[in-house]
């Protein structure tokens, strides 16, 4: 059966130079960059480079990327680091409503060690306002965190507004850039942020691999003690082929990314338009046009995520959701519910996310198979009976 | 996949799909807020259920469940539909994954709660008493107090107690509990 992949927010594929660049490491190199011999320095050499190439894609300095494990530990690095540094200063962190658990939970973390947070709410569209940061931020508050873009929704913040009110209150900001970094274009400099975050398997990379941008001078403090790797901010032996693999994929997104978006959005927005028009009480999740080059969210009324993924892969087509019965934990989205969505409209969550090598063909295809789905999920839902006699009487 | 084939067969192909616009019975447990939703309609003819039709806004296991609680009751008398339980239900599906096993009490309550509302008015008609005891839970509530939870289920304003998800039934459990209310599965705690 043909078999469309629309779900690239979990992962992408691995890009073949990627891979290729990779390869030698899983062969016979396993040089420790921290050995003095020539297969450490081979080694060593090796991870340096990458991490020029990951700074050259944001805008970087070398001395400013750091490696790590994956988009959350980077999260979680910044956030608790950046706080536990500026302990002296106050207590209080200021969050978007809808970032990743993995920010949130790191905020949550340290409020056992008496730090605590503000949520700062979001639009319709999951947009956060600047001047509501604004309002947030105390005088104790010790750092900001907005992401750049909302893996569910696709939703891009506009984190260089957001730093001009964090640089005139002094305050520290990160962004988590994780769905971002490789889909648009990511300047730390015209951002304005101070710590960064990012993951090679958001664009052609391998998993396990991502990083963190510290502006120099931001105090940051280790995350795993014991070691001299990454400045001693982060022991532990250096995951060689991940770092590779981050560098060779940073680098063919600088050289590739716009023509991949470029490509990528026309299609997007044949979905964005295509999937309302065929099919009735189907809502755009996320802002229409501040949006990530190849996402398209929708929330479709009265029928649960999960039936419709599974029906969806039945036909050959991948997708992810945002509905509660998806997720392990049960729970409804916080990014939804954030954006203000009832509980039965964000049970039916729906996430299209594209990649380099979608075709029309598989957007027709999608637009084929949807309404069949749609129409026979409805005939056996309480909610659309009682919509339907609702709308009778 | 996370479904047993049985599960997939109920979800893609379920059966006694609808609504019966003359039911004798008719009973409705959960809400888009708990994620699963289910109706569940009944004909009665001599103490046996004659037909069954549910609808179910839910999960691939909700539908499945909703599916295969029909086919065991069909035909059965109302005593006999009684002793369904979510285990048995669980189990002729071949099983569910453990998050997913509070689908399948939501099935046999619907179907309950439908008999039920069938020997109520059954009862009414005949000028007896009302049957007291209805298992119909149309509403989350919390499993310690048995108060209303209002949104989302993360906080019981009635004990004040903070849930967690018991990760062996999916059910809500007392954060730090050492035991889940439902399921009575140990909670490792960290």
């Amino acid at each position: 059966m043909k078999r469309v992949n629309l779900d690239h927010i979990a992962a992408t594929p691995l890009d073949p130079a990627v891979a290729e660049a990779m390869r030698p490491y899983l062969d016979g190199r396993f040089g420790n960059p921290q050995s003095l011999h020539t297969d450490g320095q081979e080694a060593l050499e090796a991870v340096e480079d990458a991490r020029g190439r990951v700074a050259a894609l944001i805008g970087a300095a070398e001395s400013e990327v750091i490696f790590t494990a994956s988009g959350s530990e980077a999260n979680n690095f910044a956030i608790k680091g950046l706080a536990l540094a500026r302990r002296d200063k106050g207590c209080h962190l200021v969050l978007s409503a809808i970032e990743h658990q993995s920010a949130l939970h790191s905020a949550k973390s340290l409020e056992k060690s008496g730090f605590s947070s503000t949520l700062v709410p979001v639009d319709k569209d999951g947009l956060v306002d600047p001047e509501e940061v604004r309002k947030a931020i105390r005088k104790d508050t010790i750092l900001v965190s907005v992401m750049l873009a909302n893996s569910e929704v696709g939703s891009v913040e506009p984190v260089a507004e957001i730093s001009k009110v964090c640089q005139a209150a002094g305050v520290p900001l990160h962004s988590d850039a994780v769905a971002a970094v490789g889909s648009i274009p990511v300047d730390v400099g015209e951002l304005g942020v101070d710590a960064l975050s990012l993951a090679a398997d958001q664009f052609y990379g391998p998993k396990g691999s991502g990083a963190l941008f510290i502006k120099k001078g931001v105090r940051l403090l280790p995350f795993i003690d014991g070691g001299i790797q990454e400045g001693g901010r982060r022991a532990g032996t250096e995951n060689v082929m991940g770092i590779v693999g981050l560098g060779k994929a940073a680098e063919i997104a600088g050289l590739k990314l716009r023509e991949r978006a470029a490509a990528m959005t026309g299609l997007r927005d044949k979905l964005i338009d295509g999937l309302p028009r065929r099919v009735d009480h189907v809502v755009l999740t996320g802002h229409r046009e501040k949006r990530l080059p190849h996402h398209a969210s929708f929330c479709v009324e009265f029928i649960e995520g999960e039936s419709m993924l599974l029906n969806l892969d039945m036909k050959g087509i991948s997708v992810s959701s945002g509905s509660a019965c998806t997720s392990r934990a049960l729970k409804a989205s916080h990014v939804l519910l954030a954006m203000g969505l009832d509980h039965a409209l964000a049970q039916g969550s729906l996430v299209f996310s594209l990649v380099d090598g979608t075709t029309g063909a598989d957007i027709d295809y999608v637009l084929e198979v949807f309404p069949p789905i749609i129409e026979r999920l409805r005939g056996m839902s309480p909610l659309y009976t009682k919509f339907l006699e609702e709308k009778r009487t | 996949m996370i479904y047993s084939d049985k599960v997939m067969d109920h979800f893609q192909n379920p059966r006694n799909v609808g609504v019966l616009k003359d039911a004798d019975g008719a009973g409705q447990v959960g809400n888009p807020v708990c994620g699963d939703m289910m109706t569940f309609y009944i004909k009665v003819k001599d103490d046996r259920l004659a037909d069954i039709k549910f609808q179910t806004f839910g999960c691939g296991a909700a539908i499945a469940v909703s599916s295969m609680v029909s086919e065991m009751a069909m035909g059965k008398t109302l005593d006999e539909a009684m002793q369904i339980t979510n285990a048995t239900v669980a189990e002729s599906l071949g099983g569910l994954p453990k998050n997913k096993l509070h689908c399948s009490n939501l099935g046999a309550d619907a179907l309950h709660s439908a008999i039920d509302d069938y020997r109520k008015k059954d009862a009414a008609a005949r000028g007896e008493a009302v049957v007291a005891g209805t298992t119909a839970k149309d509403e989350c509530y919390c499993p310690y107090c048995e108060g209303h939870l209002e949104g989302a289920e993360e906080f019981c304003d009635h004990c004040q107690i903070e849930f967690e998800d018991c990760p062996h039934c999916g059910n809500l459990a007392k954060k730090g509990a050492e035991k889940c209310p439902s399921c009575g599965a140990e909670l490792a705690q960290p």
